[in-house]
């Protein structure tokens, strides 16, 4: 995730602190992995120094100084473009999993075994997702069914391995 | 007490080295299931693998040619059919891909008739088949036939009649195979809310690995042989 653009975007509505910034990014993305101020701080010095953010205002009491800052005309063009621009699809080419299938083959280990305990895991961590899924509002529930269907893809990759085990052994002993 | 009831003490019903073919080809090959009372428990496996033969025999509908099935303690194999059917009426409740309500009644009544099948009072019974259908979240099509609504409304009354008549085993075969995304996850997340909240243990047969994940573990058919960890054979 580009945590500039995702600032920049959290900019829009209005001015605010560094602080308040990491609030909102915890709150709408980080439910998982939260930003770190130091991470906050050197995106807005970029941000500042690409011309994305300007200092609206600093605030000075007994601690340090607080700035605040504001999106530039040049920042709001920059998230328009960001959200314009498709992301790249992973093409999911490098796949440790059909590594360890054909090395299992390979060495006369149980390919079978091997698929059948990773579709036990996949299938574990496919609860854990779908019980916060029902705990969860709205924003947890498209976070967990965003990860969920990505699981469901590996699942069908993994029964379909199974079908074709004796294909792929084949022309792997070849 | 025979080794097999004591390795699988604490289940409510479990099944032993179930063979079953149709003609000459296999469905079953010697498959041990278990299920706990309240338990949530998915059969997955490919398409013809015997997932849903071991559901028909385990719910006392198809008899295995040979292995034993228990169920609290009594050994369903060695039941008469009308003992079965009691069975059947009185503990089980089911669910089916595609519903199959009854077309001429309205969907209250549909819910309705496992209580009055059990003798149930015709007003008594609306009264707890009303309640169901407010449970699910389809209280407003009560009044109209299975034919009149939509294919989530008419699963969600489905479940509501496994349910109404509070058994102890719900079997549900793709109860979701015909509904889209959303609405399929909304029946099985109301199927075992319900089913829990009831204390009922759900045997579910599903494809779909996001409608097993709310099962609270999977075992897997495969060529009619069944490898269930809670059994210890």
């Amino acid at each position: 995730m580009s945590i500039g653009h995702t600032l920049l975007g959290l900019l829009e509505s209005g001015p605010r602190h560094g602080y308040d910034l990491k609030r909102a990014f915890d709150e709408k993305f980080g439910h998982d992995r939260p930003v770190h101020y130091g991470q906050i701080y050197s995106t807005m010095s970029r941000l500042l120094k690409n011309g994305l953010v300007e200092v609206d205002g600093v605030e000075s009491g007994s601690g340090p100084e607080r700035k605040r800052y504001a999106i530039t005309k040049a920042g709001i063009t920059d998230v328009g473009q960001w959200l314009a621009q498709p992301e790249k699809p992973d093409p999911y080419l490098q796949s440790t999993l059909y590594t360890k299938v054909v090395l299992a083959l390979l060495t006369g280990r149980s390919a079978v075994e091997l698929l059948d305990t990773q579709r036990s895991e996949h299938l574990r961590m496919m609860r854990i997702l779908t019980d916060r899924k029902r705990q969860g509002d709205i924003a947890d529930q498209l976070i967990c069914d965003h990860a969920l269907f990505h699981l469901e893809a590996d699942l069908r990759w993994l029964e379909l391995t199974a079908a074709r085990l004796d294909r792929l052994a084949q022309e792997v002993s070849a | 007490m025979s080794t097999q009831d004591t390795t699988l003490t604490g289940s409510l019903l479990s099944a032993h080295e179930l063979r079953k073919s149709f003609g000459p080809t296999p469905a079953l090959d010697g498959a041990s299931f278990s299920i706990r009372p309240g338990e949530v428990v998915a059969i997955m496996g490919p398409s013809g693998s015997g997932k849903s033969t071991l559901l028909h025999c385990l719910a006392g509908i198809v008899p295995p040619d040979s292995g034993t099935i228990t169920y609290s303690g009594r050994h369903l194999t060695a039941l008469s059919d009308a003992e079965r059917s009691a069975l059947r009426r009185n503990d089980f409740g089911f669910v089916f891909q595609f519903g199959q309500l009854v077309p001429e009644l309205s969907c209250v009544e549909n819910v309705a008739l496992p209580l009055r099948l059990a003798g149930i009072k015709r007003k008594d019974a609306h009264r707890a088949a009303q309640k169901w259908l407010e449970r699910l979240e389809v209280s407003d099509v009560g009044h109209k036939r299975p034919g009149e609504v939509s294919g989530g409304q008419g699963q969600r009354v489905a479940v509501a009649r496994a349910l109404v008549g509070s058994p102890r085993v719900v079997f549900a075969d793709e109860p979701t195979g015909a509904l889209d995304s959303y609405n399929g996850e909304r029946v099985m997340q109301l199927l075992t809310d319900a089913a829990r909240e009831s204390q009922a243990a759900v045997v579910l047969v599903t494809h779909e690995a996001r409608v097993a994940a709310y099962s609270d573990r999977e075992i897997v058919v495969r060529d009619g042989q069944v490898r269930d960890a809670a059994v210890a054979v």
